[in-house]
């Protein structure tokens, strides 16, 4: 499953899955597969506050350091300390096991500025409804 | 100003076809990986691993004297080269910093090949034929040769089915001229990631042909293209230098931990201002560093208490060490085992450990 149609998107590759006040965040499979080989993953610490679109921490592959934007504003309820301990999770699961953040959603208005899984799959030049497989 | 066009390899269309994602490296376009760097690590580590080298520069020298003079040029001992034998050594100037790294292989008795860095090709070629006396013959076939590196565990086993010689007659360092998958081929016990291996220099024409049955013949023991990611992993888990990175025209054989490979006790270019360094003992010295909390990268500063000692050359997550490791410029009273530094990583200072190098040794037999 490579863009999940029940989740929301950012355009720098993060999905939001909403479960009544509370967001998981996480990075999409094909930020994955750009990156490779994920080694480290920095988040911040329960408690923080995180604002939509700014950066939330950072996940290093191999090659490079990369930044994960937030897809919303909220304070962080759980980070996945799984994901800390084992970064491959990102890379083998990450619309699983490989989740980030779980976030105490400061506006839910904001979800409308993310994208569908559609608008999503055609902003990686997917063909949109060809996913889902 | 004109746009500089990148250069292919002769594998270049074999390794589009194996998806490996092309990058620009050395004026050449590149695969940076294929299936994925931790992956290809592990293939060279425990199995083989087969790298497409053709951007790499191959030099001759041939004439009487051109022992002599290579012996003048590169720092280590290559007056004592039998034929068929190879020596890792640097290229010096007169102010004793480092021109290049290179492998000189004797290949004939009064020929030599000298092998040296793609980025380094045009500045080397400069460099060594201005040093040259007028009666050795230099010919730069760099554009001519293909290197394809068979390296691992299983590379012999591989390479001995495609080779028309019986490769283990081949000690490490040595080199042999021989017929690989039908070329012509000349075959060295030499390569840069800490295994067992062979290195395969071709004329272009033969090297996808060379390239394909070497892939045939491993096929089943696991053998896989590997990209530059890997390349470089492996090289760093073994703690070689990369020139640009630990050593270049800045820096001195002794402090890069390279005096080693300068012999003291001959003639050569900036022999006299490396062995007074050698005599003053370096200021500073490549340390070798495990990081916890972080990945290091090139250029990041190397803290002690809070201020910027040094930096980091390279940097990377080591596959087969499991940890994150970086060789770094430390003050010379700051490198010791054991010593307790850190890396100002996105404007944090992460612990480390200066370490004892290589990070990764391979058992032998």
């Amino acid at each position: 499953m490579t863009v999940p149609q029940d989740l929301r998107y950012s355009k720098e590759h993060e999905w939001v899955r909403l479960d009544g006040d509370t967001a998981t965040i996480g990075i999409t499979h094909f930020a994955q597969e750009q990156l490779g080989d994920v080694v480290f993953v920095e988040l911040p610490e329960k408690g923080a506050t995180i604002r939509q679109f700014a950066s939330l921490g950072v996940v290093e592959s191999v090659k490079a350091a990369s930044d994960i934007y937030s897809p919303i504003s909220g304070e962080v309820v759980e980070r996945n300390v799984k994901v800390i301990e084992k970064p491959e999770l990102v890379n083998s699961a990450p619309y699983g096991d490989g989740w980030m953040l779980r976030v105490k959603l400061a506006d839910k208005g904001e979800l409308q500025k993310l994208l569908s899984a559609d608008d999503y799959r055609s902003h990686i030049g997917e063909t949109p409804g060809s996913g889902g497989d | 100003m004109s746009v500089e066009t990148l250069r292919r390899t002769p594998l270049y269309d074999r390794h589009v076809a194996l998806g490996g994602k092309m990058v620009p490296f050395a004026g050449y376009e590149m695969p940076i990986q294929y299936s994925g760097i931790v992956g290809e690590h592990r293939a060279v580590r425990g199995a083989a691993g087969l790298f497409d080298l053709s951007h790499m520069g191959e030099f001759f020298f041939e004439g009487a004297n051109a022992g002599a003079a290579l012996d003048r040029m590169v720092s280590s001992d290559i007056a004592g080269l039998e034929v068929g034998q190879a020596r890792y050594g640097l290229l010096t100037n007169e102010r004793g910093t480092i021109v290049d790294d290179v492998i000189v292989y004797r290949v004939a008795p009064q020929r030599y090949m000298v092998v040296v860095n793609a980025a380094n090709i045009a500045k080397d070629a400069k460099h060594m034929r201005a040093h040259l006396p007028g009666d050795v013959r230099f010919d730069d076939k760099s554009f001519d040769t293909a290197l394809i590196a068979i390296q691992g565990p299983r590379a012999a086993a591989i390479l001995s089915r495609v080779a028309k010689l019986n490769v283990d007659d081949i000690a490490p360092f040595g080199v042999a001229s021989t017929t690989v998958a039908g070329a012509k081929a000349t075959v060295a016990r030499t390569g840069y990631t800490g295994e067992d291996g062979f290195e395969v220099f071709v004329e272009n024409n033969a090297a996808p042909g060379v390239w394909d049955q070497l892939l045939a013949a491993g096929k089943d023991e696991g053998i896989l293209p590997i990209g530059l990611g890997a390349r470089d992993t492996l090289r760093l888990e073994s703690r070689f230098s990369l020139y640009g990175n630990e050593i270049d025209e800045t820096t001195s054989p002794i402090e890069a931990g390279l005096g080693w490979t300068c012999k003291l006790d001959k003639d050569f270019v900036g022999r006299d201002v490396i062995a007074q360094a050698k005599e003053a003992g370096p200021s500073r010295r490549i340390a070798g560093l495990v990081v916890e909390g972080g990945v290091a990268r090139h250029g990041m500063p190397v803290t002690s208490e809070g201020t910027a000692v040094g930096h980091v050359t390279s940097g990377t997550f080591g596959p087969t060490v499991q940890k994150n490791i970086a060789l770094a410029y430390v003050p010379a009273s700051l490198s010791k085992v054991g010593s307790r530094l850190a890396v100002r990583i996105r404007e944090k200072d992460v612990p480390a450990t200066v370490v004892k190098t290589p990070f990764y040794k391979r058992s032998e037999k």
